[in-house]
Formats: structure tokens, sequence, C-alpha cells
């Protein structure tokens, strides 16, 4: 992220994204207005949904089932990193079933889910922790396992309790690669509530946009889709420079 | 086999033997869980008897098709991308939080730009796919040895065999893992579209099969999923320490 000066950076970044609401401006000219949405008309309708009553509560319903969800996987996963971080047999036993967990379609679970919770939010939690948990897991086990041994030696040679030892050497040594595991982590977990929401569910932006595509309601979709994508690419670029910069700072160290 | 790969393979079977006790035992609701046993059973009888064919046919050819776009895609977005460093630095926030947007809400666009066919699912898979692979060969290019690039200026290689011959090889450990990755995504694009929005393929089945409280059948179209993702991973993961062992990166 060097060389660089900073004008130009920000230059090219602005250009990007010019050119893309541009390239969306002449898609959306190009399919026609009852096939996509332009730039303006989905701002339009953004901001209308953004001021209406009935989609707060599903924003709130959204944000609920989002929020217990990251809770669930990220403590849970991070639990379960550690412990098989720690112990090495039980990782290498646990590592490929996690790998294979991590690259099977979830969403053929869901029904299993459902039969299991029931219809509503705890089904909906429940699906967006299993997308969040596993990430979040494979993460912190490589980011424990990876600790240079010479650090753990430090610690028993300055006989550290084991909370001393874990909160003043393996958690700053470890925590670059956790807040990246967090970072995949809320990303899954919010692709999973939105499944979890536009199948079998009343409430919540999932919902919203999967009565519009039954509707064929096109702003609607664009509009959602639109205020999502903010809110995703904003959470993920806070946590994406939380990251980089816990990153820069174990290199230095 | 190592010690931990016998445990894994105690750890699996011991789980599926839980659950086959615990649902013919009763302690678990048949209506929510069927035995593994049954599950098998039901698979092959549908398999038998033909019925599921077509729906496994035009998944599998959904994803294979949503594969090869989104690897042969990734590699070549990720030359240009690796070429353009301006381009890339302004790219890299966009290609960082890009897994946090879904994308099949735009499926009726693409219902309308593609028509109803199994293009749109396609290309949600390949939409899927194709960032995986272009983050993967971005980092396998930075790693390309510099003294191989030197080699291809002094042979006077073109830019195309510069790439296909140096650049491509040089960097197949890092495209391996975006290989991986498009796999797994191009099977999640694919058959969460059809499980939400279309009416043909393996993930439309199971949600018919769960609205119809078909169990047998839900299961055994759930546990052939299972199975075909975790046998092509394992024939991926088999190649990959193959092709690293070749290269002495792995003992």
């Amino acid at each position: 992220m060097t060389g660089a000066p900073a004008w130009q950076r920000y230059g090219d970044s602005v250009a990007l994204l010019a050119g893309l609401v541009l390239l969306w401006w002449l898609l959306a000219l190009w399919a026609g207005e009852e096939a996509l949405t332009g730039p303006a008309e989905t701002l339009a309708r953004a901001r209308e949904l953004a001021g209406s009553r009935r989609f707060h509560a599903h924003v709130a319903e959204s944000l609920a089932a989002l929020g217990y969800a990251l809770l669930l996987a990220a403590l849970g996963g991070l639990a379960l990193g550690t412990w098989l971080g720690v112990r090495p047999l039980a990782g290498q036993v646990a590592e490929p079933i996690l790998v294979a967990l991590y690259a099977l379609p979830k969403i053929t679970l869901y029904p299993v889910i459902l039969l299991i919770f029931g219809l509503g939010l705890p089904a909906k939690v429940a699906f967006g922790a299993i997308h969040g948990v596993i990430p979040v897991t494979i993460f912190t086990l490589n980011a424990v396992r990876t600790i240079r041994p010479v650090y753990l030696k430090v610690a028993r040679t300055l006989r550290l309790t084991p909370w001393q030892a874990f909160r003043t050497v393996w958690l700053p040594a470890a925590l670059p690669e956790i807040v990246s595991g967090q970072r995949v982590g809320f990303a899954l977990t919010l692709l999973g509530v939105l499944i979890g929401e536009m199948f079998a569910s009343q409430r919540g932006i999932g919902f919203v946009i999967i009565n519009a595509i039954g509707l064929n309601d096109v702003p609607t979709i664009m509009a959602a889709a639109f205020l999502l994508a903010v809110f995703a690419a904003t959470v993920s670029a806070i946590l994406l420079k939380i990251d980089r910069a816990l990153h820069r700072r174990t290199a230095r160290a | 086999m190592t010690r931990a790969g016998w445990i894994r393979v105690a750890l699996v079977a011991g789980a599926v033997a839980a659950l086959e006790l615990a649902t013919r035992a009763g302690w678990i609701d048949p209506h929510t869980i069927i035995p593994p046993s049954a599950m098998a059973a039901a698979l092959a009888g549908l398999v038998v008897s033909g019925a599921i064919l077509p729906d496994i046919a035009k998944t599998l050819s959904n994803v294979a098709a949503a594969f090869v776009l989104s690897v042969a895609g990734g590699f070549l977005l990720g030359l240009v991308i690796h070429a353009a460093p301006r381009l890339r630095r302004a790219l890299d926030p966009l290609l960082a939080t890009y897994y946090a947007v879904p994308f099949f809400v735009f499926y009726p666009l693409l219902i309308v730009v593609f028509g109803m066919s199994d293009l749109p699912i396609i290309v949600i898979g390949f939409l899927f796919g194709v960032v995986a692979m272009i983050i993967a060969t971005l980092n396998g290019l930075d790693r390309v040895p510099r003294v191989a690039l030197k080699v291809a200026r002094l042979a006077r290689m073109d830019a195309v065999s510069t790439a296909l011959v140096i650049k491509f090889p040089a960097a197949t450990p890092y495209l391996f893992t975006g290989i991986k990755l498009a796999v797994a995504y191009s099977f999640i694009g694919v058959i969460a579209s059809e499980f939400i929005l279309s009416g043909a393929g393996l993930g439309y089945a199971i949600a018919y099969a769960y609205n119809n409280f078909d169990n047998p059948r839900m299961y055994a179209l759930m546990l052939f999923i299972l199975v075909s993702v975790t046998a092509v991973n394992m024939v991926l993961h088999t190649l990959e320490q193959r092709m690293l062992r070749r290269r002495g990166l792995v003992r």
C-alpha cells in the first residue's frame, strides 16, 4: 500500500466507482426499465424504503438474527478453534472435516434446521451461525497453531499462569489471523441469514427481496440489494481496515 | 493412513452410528431426521428408478459450466488486474468485501438478460466462483520467481506464451487454492439458486421434497449432495498433494 501518492490512490478508487456506476447506468439503459432499475431510480426507491415503517421492522428482524448468529459464530468459532489449535491431534483430526464442511452447500441442510428449530428467528440464527462458525474456527485454529514456539517458551520460562499466558502471549500473537477469520465469518453469516430469510420466512430483508422477486417489483429488488450491499461493504471495509492494521503491526514487531 | 486419519474415520463412523441409534431408538422424532440407513436406501431407490437422474445431470452440468467459466475467467482477469497495479489497488477493497454481497438477488435481472434457461444459474455460480479465483491468481502471480520472468524476457516470449509457459506453472500451488474454492462456490451458487429460485435441479428437488413433507426423498438428495461434494473435494485434495509433493513442497 505504499508508493503512489494518496491523491492518486483516492482518485483511482473514485474513478473505479464512477466507472461501475456508469456501467450500471448503461446496463439499465440497454436492459430497459422493467428489467433493471438505473442508479438514480434505485437511490430514490432506497430512500423511500429507508423512510417506511414497515421496512424498519424487516431491518430490525434481520439485524436481530444477524446479531445473534454473529455472536454464536464468533464466540463458538473462537472457542472451538482455540481448543483445536492447542491440541495438535484434535486439530489434525478436525481440520479436514471442517474444510469439507466449509465447501458444502449448506443450503441443502436448511430443511433439517427448519425441522429442528421450526419456522422463525431461531432457525435463521442457527443457519447463519452454521455458515459463520466454520471459517472462524478454521482461521482461529491456524492462528493458534502457527504461533511461534519461542513465544510459548518465553511464557513457560516466565512461569505465566494459563490466563496470563493467554492474555499476554496467545491472544496478541494470534489476533491478526483471528480478525481475518471474523471478517470472512461476518460475510458468510450475513449470507446464511439472508438465505434463511429467503426460504420459508415472512420477515426480514431476505423476505422483502424474495417477495419483490415474486411480484417482479424490480425497483424494490434493486433498492434492497443496494442497501444490503452498502451495509455489507461498510462493515466489511471497517473489519478489513482493522485486519490490515493488526497485520502490519505484527509484521513490524 | 496416519493416526489422525484413523481417528477421523472412527469419529465420522461413530457420529453416523450414533445418529442411526438415536433415530432407531426413537430419541429423535422420525419427522425430524430419519436413520442414515433409511437415507441410503431411499437414495439407492431413487437412483435405480432413475427418478432423480435428470436433476442430477442438470445440477452437475451447471456446476461444471460455472466452475470452468470461473476458473478460466478468474485466471484471465487475475492476469489483467496483476498487470495494472493502479487498477488493482483501486479494486482491492471491492475484492475483499465482494463475498459480503449476496448475488442471487440479481437472478430476476439475469433471467431478463439471458432468458429462462440454465444460463442465469450458471452465471450466479460463476459470479460466486470467479472472485476467489481472481484473488488466488493475484496471490500466485505475486510469488512467481523474478528469475523465471527474466528467462521469459531473454527468450523473447510474447505475453500469451509467458502467461501459459512461465506464469501459470509457477503460480500453480496458489491457483490450486483458487480452484478448490471455485468448485465449492460453484456448488454453493448453483444449488442455492436452484433451492430458492429455480424450478429444476437438485436444490429445487430438495426444497420440493421439504414442502411436501417427503423426508426420505429429501434426506436421500441431501446425502447425494453431501457425498458427491465430499468426493470431488477429496479428489482435488489428492491431486493437490501429489502436485505439491512433486515440487518438494510437502514431505
